[in-house]
């Protein structure tokens, strides 16, 4: 078995489906973690998808294509998505697509 | 005149397994420079965007060779280049514009080349249709 590097845990609370992301987002690693997002929200159809990004410790271009990606299928679907606990490493990825003040915000795509 | 100090060189095949390895021993290579920890990590995500340029976009068939060769300077900076012998990219210029992706799936962001260019402080990307790409990228250590 490959080791992960992208772990994804899934809480569902009324309409919040809070997914906590650890370890490190490339394109390898995001392709997984993709899956289990869509899988996840297509099952429990919420009305808030918080990621929770404390636990991330690497993250490039594969990450935010991952983060905008999900937050496309969430206005399909009409949820909106918050970004929690970004670290200056995730920030200064968004920052360097114009994204700058992501915390706690809902992501307008 | 700046003197060379220390030289890496590695090829791996392009498989998206190897985008974590790729920029781990780059990373450790040019630790020997006493980097920051945020020049270090700006310069692992560089070479992470590129690496994952070669094995998202190069080759039809994953597997092909990337070459990586960083070279070392005692003047502090770094040289990292990043070749492939894949597609090529036909217009570099619209290619290296923020947002501009050929992905098809609406997963990229078209942001690598931005990501690559904000992390270093020299981008230069040369390619030919059928030959392959070379992203050179250079780092000026504080
Ligand atoms: N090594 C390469 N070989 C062939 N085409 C490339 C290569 N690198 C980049 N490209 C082309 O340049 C475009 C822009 O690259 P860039 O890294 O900026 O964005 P992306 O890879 O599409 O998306 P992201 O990096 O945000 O996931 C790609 O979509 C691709 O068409
Ligand atoms: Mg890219």
């Amino acid at each position: 078995m490959e080791k992960e590097t992208l772990t994804v845990a899934l809480l569902s609370e009324g309409d919040t489906l809070t997914a906590t992301l650890s370890g490190e987002i490339d394109h390898h690693s995001a392709a997984t973690a993709r899956e289990t997002l869509d899988r996840a929200l297509f099952k429990h159809r919420p009305r808030v998808l918080c990621l929770d990004l404390g636990g991330v410790s690497f993250m490039d271009s594969s990450g935010l294509g991952l983060v905008l990606g999900r937050a496309a299928l969430c206005e399909e679907l009409g949820a909106a998505v918050r970004l929690l606990r970004p670290s200056l490493r995730v920030r200064k990825i968004f920052a360097v697509a114009g994204l700058d003040r992501i915390e706690n915000i809902t992501l307008q795509v | 005149m700046k003197k060379k100090i220390n030289e890496l060189k590695l090829t791996l095949p392009a498989l998206s397994a190897n985008e974590g390895a790729a920029r781990a021993i780059v990373g450790a290579f040019c630790a020997q420079l006493d980097p920051t920890v945020e020049e270090l990590a700006d310069l692992k995500c560089a070479v992470s965007e590129a690496v994952t340029n070669a094995i998202v976009h190069a080759y039809d068939t994953p597997g092909g060779p990337i070459y990586i060769s960083v070279a070392l300077f005692d003047d502090r900076s770094i040289t990292v280049v990043i070749r492939d012998r894949g597609c090529g990219i036909a217009d570099v210029a619209q290619a290296r514009q923020p947002l501009f992706t050929t992905g098809a799936d609406g997963e990229r962001s078209g942001m690598g080349f931005s990501v690559m260019e904000t992390f270093t402080d020299r981008l230069l990307v040369r390619s030919r249709i059928g030959v392959g790409t070379r992203v050179t990228m250079k780092k000026c250590l504080s």
